[in-house]
């Protein structure tokens, strides 16, 4: 046997191991997902076969629409709001604080990260509910008359997931600042450009790369989460895994909720092609 | 000006991002039943009911366990992987790059369904063990991606000199790769760990019974608020942030 096809099959020996494990845990199981979610229930019995009841059902059933149109708008508003609060962040921990100081204000930006995320959300529980710190500050300084209505509504989904990636964007996007060399906004502060044009043509555009990777990392992770929506958001307007989960749990309803993550999923892909010429995911 | 503002809005981001967390390790000391002001003195009862809870110790238990085991395989599997890819060009490597890649642009609920799935037709019983096969397909890619990432020609060259004077790929592997990549399989380890300890959904869908923690404090949060609940959050954020600034002194110190 030749010294390269020896390598070869000694390579392909070391990839095996995880290929299968890929396959077999995670290629096989998809497939037979999307499979699913042509099939039907009678009774409680899953009858196989190839229906599309299911997704024609997704997309005419006001609450699964409204489910879907849900976590989009909520995806969309945490994401814009994120990267709008993360940037600025990152800039002045690159930009301002002291270079002996940038790696502690950093791990100090991103120190809740650390607790549980269950329990993160059920702390914005205790900072936005009823009786919680917000209510009774607003009340004990005379501001409001009555209790805000913030738990158990879309804002406190918005703000418990907010609060989570304005810790990860800052991160992303603080990499990407810190690698910028500064001969770039000298070169165009030389040729004459104010600073609010420095940013816009020059620094902007160079960390687009590391923003977009960011953004399309928050829009999966959290239109894919069940646990901020249904602990924040309550059961009044459902997301997408809130209803899948509800498939499961109340019905057991398995083709539908196959269905709906078949949904999910292609919603993801289309964010992934909408943002592939900017992503940079073997860099994250 | 600017300088000002710059300022100011450090302040306001850190007290955004740090308000939930003030507010829950404060509540933990809560002496009466509710964590939510007003503050009624300081206690330690809630600390000491949450130690001396045996569902939540076991289920401590499990979550470290499963977190580690499954890391462990995720990066055995990974870092073979990467090398063999870094090592060799054979047909396909960028699909299959692709491929291992792919779970981390998955929502972990899909996963977790389509293992459910899987599971429940080939008759697997649901338990920890599920919940690890899972969670080793979730740290897969990273695993994978951060060794495959910091191989370079430097390291090549050492695995060449090592198999021309005889050595066999084990111990090229052992010898000579894992301790030229010390420090990219800490980091991938001990993000696995962190992923895997803190993950939902997967343990809550694949364990019946030897649940993992995030999944027991689920089922504390359906009994209402309580100061307890802000005990066992407030140890799992002291433990973790001690880990992480452990490892920061140690493992990530050379690292600029």
């Amino acid at each position: 046997m030749s010294l390269a096809a020896k390598d070869s099959r000694q390579a392909w020996g070391l990839l095996a191991p995880a290929l299968v494990w890929t396959a077999a845990f995670f290629v096989l199981p998809f497939l037979g997902m999307v499979a699913l979610s042509f099939a039907n229930m009678e009774g409680r019995d899953i009858v196989r076969g190839f229906d599309p009841g299911n997704y024609a059902r997704i997309f005419t059933d006001t609450v699964m629409l409204g489910a879907l149109r849900n976590s989009l708008e909520i995806t969309v508003v945490v994401t814009v709001i994120s990267v709008v609060l993360a940037y600025p962040l990152a800039a002045i921990i690159a930009f301002r604080v002291p270079a002996r100081w940038q790696r502690l204000a950093l791990m100090m930006a991103v120190l809740p990260f650390w607790t549980s995320y269950v329990v993160r959300s059920y702390s914005w529980l205790l900072v936005l509910g009823q009786n919680g710190v917000v209510n009774k500050a607003l009340l004990g300084l005379g501001l409001i008359a009555e209790p805000l209505q913030i738990a158990s509504t879309r804002t406190a989904t918005v703000i418990g997931f907010v609060h989570f990636f304005v810790m990860l964007l800052t991160l992303t996007i603080y990499a990407n600042l810190i690698q910028l060399s500064p001969n770039y906004a000298r070169a165009a502060q030389d040729l004459g450009a104010s600073r609010w044009q420095t940013f816009a043509h020059v620094i902007l555009p160079l960390t687009l790369p590391g923003v977009v990777t960011g953004a399309f990392l928050t829009f999966v992770l959290s239109i894919g989460d069940y646990i901020t929506p249904q602990i924040l958001g309550g059961n009044t307007e459902l997301t997408l895994p809130q209803l899948i989960m509800l498939q499961l749990g109340r019905s057991g309803n398995f083709p539908l909720a196959s269905a709906l993550s078949v949904v999910l999923m292609a919603v993801v892909t289309l964010a992934y092609f909408a943002s592939s010429r900017w992503l940079r995911l073997d860099r994250v | 000006m600017i300088r000002m503002l710059s300022w100011a809005y450090l302040v306001l981001a850190y007290a955004f991002i740090f308000l939930p967390v003030a507010v829950l390790v404060a509540f933990s000391f809560q002496n009466g039943r509710l964590p939510v002001p007003p503050f009624k003195g300081v206690t330690l009862d809630w600390y000491g009911k949450v130690l001396g809870n045996d569902d939540l110790t076991a289920a401590l238990l499990n979550s470290f366990l499963v977190a580690v085991v499954s890391s462990l395989v995720a990066l055995i599997l990974g870092f073979l992987a990467a090398h063999a890819l870094a090592r060799v060009r054979l047909p396909g490597s960028a699909l299959m790059r692709g491929v291992l890649i792919a779970p981390m642009t998955v929502s972990t609920l899909i996963i977790a369904l389509g293992l459910l799935n899987l599971f429940t037709l080939t008759g697997v019983r649901l338990s920890l063990w599920a919940t690890g096969i899972g969670h080793v397909v979730i740290n897969l890619p990273l695993c994978f991606a951060i060794p495959y990432a910091a191989m370079g020609d430097h390291q090549r060259n050492a695995e060449r000199a090592a198999r021309d004077l005889g050595a066999p790929e084990w111990k090229v592997l052992t010898l000579i790769s894992a301790p030229m990549l010390a420090a990219p399989l800490a980091a991938a380890f001990f993000l696995s760990v962190t992923f895997s300890w803190d993950e939902f959904i997967i343990a809550f869908l694949l364990t019946r019974f030897d649940v993992t923690l995030p999944v027991e404090i689920w089922s504390m949060l359906k009994s209402g608020l309580s100061p307890a609940t802000n005990a066992v959050g407030s140890l799992v954020f002291l433990v973790s942030v001690t880990l992480v600034i452990l490892l920061e002194l140690t493992v990530f110190r050379k690292r600029p």
